[in-house]
């Protein structure tokens, strides 16, 4: 699987990801940086975590108007594979790639800490080597993760299955309504969420749970 | 022309930061504070001096940019220099 991880001024977790992706599929991902206007011929682009331009203005508004993200666009319109993960995710929102937006915390501090996640589809590109309703151990790091959309996006989302994975019952760590941690397009080709399964792959990690979404990626892919 | 514009949360969305003021400032003493709402103020420059197409670019400013319409309103007052 070819893939691609975009990096904006102040994004901090491109390596990890650099790292992870090199590790799982085998192959080298290209890293473009956001002044490009095109990206290279690949299954999956990732947008990393991080504080694009210091989280001026709203967290990602930035980062989602800058050049390179129309050929984001382009390539989720043609089918490819789109994940945001924390900034990343905040940045998909942002240009209207995912509904909705990443809000403060709830509890307005920075969480950094390990979290269990729910897999609440486990029919998507992204989350098809889980199982329905098992929980993992994954680490988020973020002060803007609080899920906010109208209710009626929301009822969409609930009924057609695109929150991917929610926080398990009473480890919310950010106020996100019905405690989602990660939501699918209409498509289901972009997947943005706060935690960070990168950082969860091998056993130094404590765990390796996190592997198995970017597998799930690659077998959607093969 | 300068357009001065105001960013506020849309009624019923949360604002955790407007809460901890409130609750910063009851405990400074102050009573009789019913509700805090924090929001955005931003002055942009133009070099337009067409007070319709000023406002025309600061509204697509706002809904391209400056602005998340999802969660947020603004409002612009445009000021002759």
């Amino acid at each position: 699987m070819k893939s691609a991880v975009v990096v904006f001024p102040g994004s901090n977790r491109e390596r990890d990801m650099l790292y992870a992706l090199e590790l799982i599929t085998g192959v080298k991902p290209h890293a473009v940086w956001h002044t490009e206007r095109e990206l290279p011929d690949v299954d999956l682009v990732v947008l990393p975590g991080g504080f694009s331009y210091g989280d001026y203005l709203r967290t990602g508004a930035i980062a989602a108007r800058g050049n390179i993200m129309p050929a984001v666009a382009k390539a989720a319109d043609k089918g490819v594979r789109v994940l945001g993960v924390c900034n990343g995710f905040q940045i998909l929102c942002e240009a209207g790639l995912l509904p909705g937006v990443l809000m403060r915390n709830a509890g307005l501090k920075f969480v950094c800490r390990h979290v269990k996640l729910e897999v609440a589809n486990a029919d998507t590109d992204f989350t098809r080597k889980y199982t329905r309703g098992q929980i993992w151990n994954c680490p988020v790091a973020h002060g803007d993760g609080n899920y906010f959309t109208d209710d009626e996006t929301l009822a969409r989302l609930e009924g057609e299955g695109r929150v991917g994975l929610r926080y398990a019952a009473g480890t919310n760590p950010n106020g996100s309504l019905n405690d989602i941690a990660g939501i699918l397009n209409e498509r289901g080709n972009v997947f943005g969420l706060m935690p960070h399964p990168e950082n969860m792959i091998e056993p130094l990690n404590g765990a390796t749970d996190g592997r198995a979404l970017f597998e799930s990626v690659l077998e959607a892919v093969a | 022309m300068k357009a001065r514009i105001k960013v506020t949360l849309k009624n019923g969305v949360l604002d955790p930061q407007g809460k901890a003021i409130e609750g910063a400032l009851g405990a400074l003493g102050f009573s009789g504070v019913e509700s805090v709402r924090q929001g955005k103020y931003i002055e942009v420059e133009l070099a337009e001096k067409d007070r319709a197409k000023a406002a025309a670019a600061i509204d697509e400013m706002c809904k391209k940019l400056l602005a998340n319409t999802v969660i947020e309103n603004y409002a612009v007052e445009l000021d002759e220099k």
